[in-house]
């Protein structure tokens, strides 16, 4: 009979309570990320089987409307988001091997990016509404031509998709705000590496997303 | 320095043994302030935060579908009036669907249980799971506070366009309590499914893990995949009724059937994360009063998986008579009929394993035997509304409804009950009186029949569902069913008075009271803070009952123990 036990090591204190070392902690919590991306690709998907739906009914309308909307600054946001997914790598690099210095720099750079990347969304919104294309509860909606009610359509998944990927960004950017804050207040930088990293992945997912809406909604 | 293994226990406790003290230190007495409970992190406090709350919500459903059953003992429909009516069965179903059977098993005995059985010291992200208990009160108060200002008219389903653009009712802010809560559901599948993964016991691998784990992992299956295309559903209807976006108005181009293809691809799964848990708790109860292996251990465990898998394949028999095409609905029905195979496995392993067995009737098992016969009941004529033809004549008539409350209330609540009352004594160290318990048990199993199976009939006749004036030849069966619905309410009220009163005056629970193998038992009655003193071993399989017997009777013949 074994007669083998497993006392409980001491725990250094980065590691929590419920878990036995360092290793356990991250597969875990590494694990969970991708659960929850799981999670988020059901969420999205209900939003693209809507538009995959209505462009399949009303695919002369969609195209008239994604005609509307500025390629030029999509191409230049999808360039920005896969940027600061670049230096999101950068950053989760520079964490894991304690590198401070350009920890703090990349992420800058990775938020810096992000943001610039809603502003720019924000700007497209407002030149949108500008045009009497934003007919969401009750705004006009200056549409001549035919397929009215399709473009209605195509502008408002337009809109909620890109909405809904927006949300997820400031998710993630308030996140990673708090990581560079507490990088600058002198916490140990390898210590944030485990959670760098899954948000990292977070950010990626997020940055895919639109790597998807940019097409569907733009280039159709 | 010992194996914490059955054989190797100390001489068996006389179950009669009065003497017993609680341990000196344990979950329950490491602190007795507010804070300590509504900040706590441990997975044991945080299942009895859930306790509470879910039964707070289930004596609301339950009010709900008393003064339904008590309107519909007259045909006029004399007691409310019948928009009323409406806002009351929708506050039943919405209530009892996602704030009491949703989270009821695996909130509850899921925390409470998974990491003590499969010999952890937590759930993997304790803080995930105090918060989704917040965000579960959280969307409760949404729906409460719906409830309050005037209710909700839509039925639990809330079909477009109606719930979209026509309903005057408070659709904004139970969609928004929904959308809350699917959260906490989420957060706690995703701690199961890593828990699982990640911090079982050395020795504890998947073929030795209970089958509750099993279960729980496959409902948390669901949870995780299911439930965003529920949360992205409810927000489309919210932002339809905000802000007038044509996803499911026709007027605006959108497709109302486009809302019930998403809202059944989360909720046909969503009866399988009410029922398989229960199918869980019934696995462990069978062995433990039949003394014997559990018959096709890798069958039921692989059934569960399955299971969890199909479920996502069958959404569109809740489409048949909407303007589904006929070939997606043969494919549908054809499907829907190969989800009762995993189901129909379960019920065979756990007969067999009756089989033979020296079956003693303590009311967890009252309850189990409750949940076999009336889940397959309601399996079964889960197969009559899954036959195309068929379910033409049946659909939306309380045939339907006779159908699924006997598997969610007939077996999920039955399972829920048999749950609590199996492990009552490991969560709270005490013992419930057993006489008044087993009377309630068979009050419940009586009381459920008689409310539900003249529904059988009622919907068979063609009485439709939902409907608040009826044609006065079924007012007979209608009686019967509110006279059962009464009884039901009396055996329901039982558990909640003893099960209070055991916490004060009941006897003394010792760490194994029922002779049953598993990890949970090896822990104190109420288990400590840290849940064992030392990570145990497993060296064994799940439910080796008679090696287990045969060293209590060494043990009790004195041999060394
Ligand atoms: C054994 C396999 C099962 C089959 C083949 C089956 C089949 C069906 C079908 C075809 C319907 C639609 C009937 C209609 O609306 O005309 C239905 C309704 C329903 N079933 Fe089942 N079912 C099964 C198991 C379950 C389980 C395990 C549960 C719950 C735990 C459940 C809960 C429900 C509910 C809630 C409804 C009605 C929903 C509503 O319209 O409000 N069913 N079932
Ligand atoms: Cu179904």
């Amino acid at each position: 009979m074994t007669t083998e036990t497993m006392p409980h090591t001491p725990h250094p204190h980065t590691v929590a309570h419920q878990f036995d070392d360092a290793t356990q902690q991250r597969e875990a919590s590494e694990l969970g990320m991708w659960i929850f991306l799981c999670t988020e690709i059901m969420f999205f998907g209900g939003l693209f089987l809507a538009y995959a739906i209505y462009r399949h009914q009303g695919y002369a309308g969609f195209a008239a409307a994604s005609h509307k909307l500025d390629v030029l600054m999509g191409t230049f946001n999808t360039a920005i988001l896969l940027t600061s997914s670049l230096f999101m790598v950068f950053a989760a690099h520079a964490a894991e091997h304690g590198d401070r210095k350009h920890f703090v720099r990349s992420l800058s750079l990775t938020i810096g990016l992000g943001t610039l990347f809603l502003l720019i969304k924000a700007y497209e919104y407002y030149l949108k509404y500008e045009h009497g294309l934003m007919p969401l509860g009750g705004l006009p909606f200056h549409w001549e031509g035919e397929h009215r009610t399709q473009a209605h359509q195509f502008f408002n998944l337009y809109y909620l998709m890109t909405v809904v990927h927006a949300l997820h960004m400031v998710i993630g950017l308030a996140i990673l705000g708090i990581y560079l804050a507490q990088a600058t207040h002198d916490k140990p930088v390898s210590e944030l590496a485990s959670r760098v990293h899954i948000t990292g992945l977070y950010w990626h997912f997020v940055d895919v997303v639109w790597v998807f809406l940019f097409p569907l909604l733009y280039l159709i | 320095m010992t194996v914490l293994r059955p054989e190797l226990e100390p001489a068996v406790p006389p179950p009669e043994s009065s003497a017993l003290a609680l341990p000196r230190r344990h979950y329950l007495n490491a602190g007795y302030s507010v804070r300590s409970w509504l900040l706590t992190l441990d997975h044991k406090r945080i299942g009895l935060l859930y306790l509470l709350s879910i039964t707070f919500f289930f004596v609301i459903g339950g009010l709900a579908a008393s003064i339904v059953r008590l309107d519909l003992m007259t045909p006029q429909g004399d007691l409310v009036q019948t928009e009323t009516y409406n806002k009351l069965f929708t506050a039943h179903g919405v209530i009892m669907v996602f704030f009491f059977l949703v989270p009821s098993i695996p909130a509850v005995l899921g925390n409470f249980l998974v990491p003590l059985m499969i010999g952890a010291r937590d759930l993997a992200f304790p803080r995930l799971n105090l918060l989704s208990w917040y965000v579960y009160m959280l969307g409760g108060a949404f729906t409460l506070y719906a409830l309050a200002a005037g209710g909700v008219d839509t039925g639990w389903t809330f079909y477009a366009p109606y719930s979209s653009t026509y309903s005057n009712t408070y659709v904004m802010a139970t969609a928004i309590g929904i959308f809350i809560t699917g959260f906490s559901s989420i957060l706690t599948g995703l701690n199961f499914i890593v828990t699982i993964h990640k911090m079982r016991a050395p020795g504890l691998v998947w073929y030795r893990l209970p089958l509750f784990i099993w279960s729980m992992y496959a409902t948390s299956i669901i949870m995780v995949l299911g439930t965003p295309v529920l949360a992205i559903a409810i927000f489309l209807v919210g932002m339809e009724r905000m802000l007038g976006v044509g996803i499911f108005d026709p007027r605006l181009g959108g497709d109302p059937i486009l809302f019930q293809h998403l809202f059944w691809f989360y909720s046909h799964p969503a009866v399988y994360i009410m029922i398989l848990p229960s199918m869980g708790v019934v696995s462990e109860i069978v062995p433990c009063f039949c003394r014997k292996r559990i018959f096709g251990y890798g069958f039921i465990a692989f059934s569960s998986v399955a299971i969890a898998a199909f479920s996502f394949l069958v959404w569109g028999h809740h489409l048949f008579v909407s303007g589904q095409s006929v070939y997606a609905g043969l494919v549908f029905s054809l499907l829907s009929y190969s989800v009762a195979i995993p189901s129909a496995i379960k019920v065979f392993n756990w007969t067999a394993t009756l089989h033979k067995g020296s079956i003693s009737f303590d009311t967890p098992m009252l309850y189990a035997m409750g949940f076999i016969g009336l889940f397959t009941m309601g399996g079964l004529t889960g197969l009559y509304v899954a036959a195309l033809a068929v379910d033409v004549q049946l659909h939306d008539t309380y045939f339907v409804v006779a159908h699924f409350h006997y598997i969610m209330v007939g077996g999920a609540v039955m399972g829920y009950l048999g749950g609590i009352h199996f492990w009552w004594p490991k969560m709270t160290g005490r013992l419930y009186p057993e006489g008044w318990a087993r009377l309630s048990a068979i009050l419940i199993f009586f009381g459920f029949n008689l409310t539900f199976f003249p529904q059988y009939i009622l919907g068979y006749l063609g009485m439709p569902r939902r409907y608040h004036i009826y044609p006065a030849e079924f007012q007979v069966l209608n009686v019967m069913s509110s006279a059962g619905a009464s009884i039901l309410a009396v055996g329901y009220f039982f558990p909640l008075t003893y099960l209070v009163w055991s916490l004060f005056y009941g006897r003394v629970a010792p760490s194994n009271p029922w002779r049953a193998t598993g990890l949970e038992w090896q822990a104190t009655s109420p288990p400590a803070v840290e849940n064992f003193a030392e990570t145990p071993v497993v060296t064994q399989e799940a439910y080796d009952y008679p090696a287990f017997d045969a060293m209590d009777a060494m043990a009790a013949k004195g041999l060394p123990g």
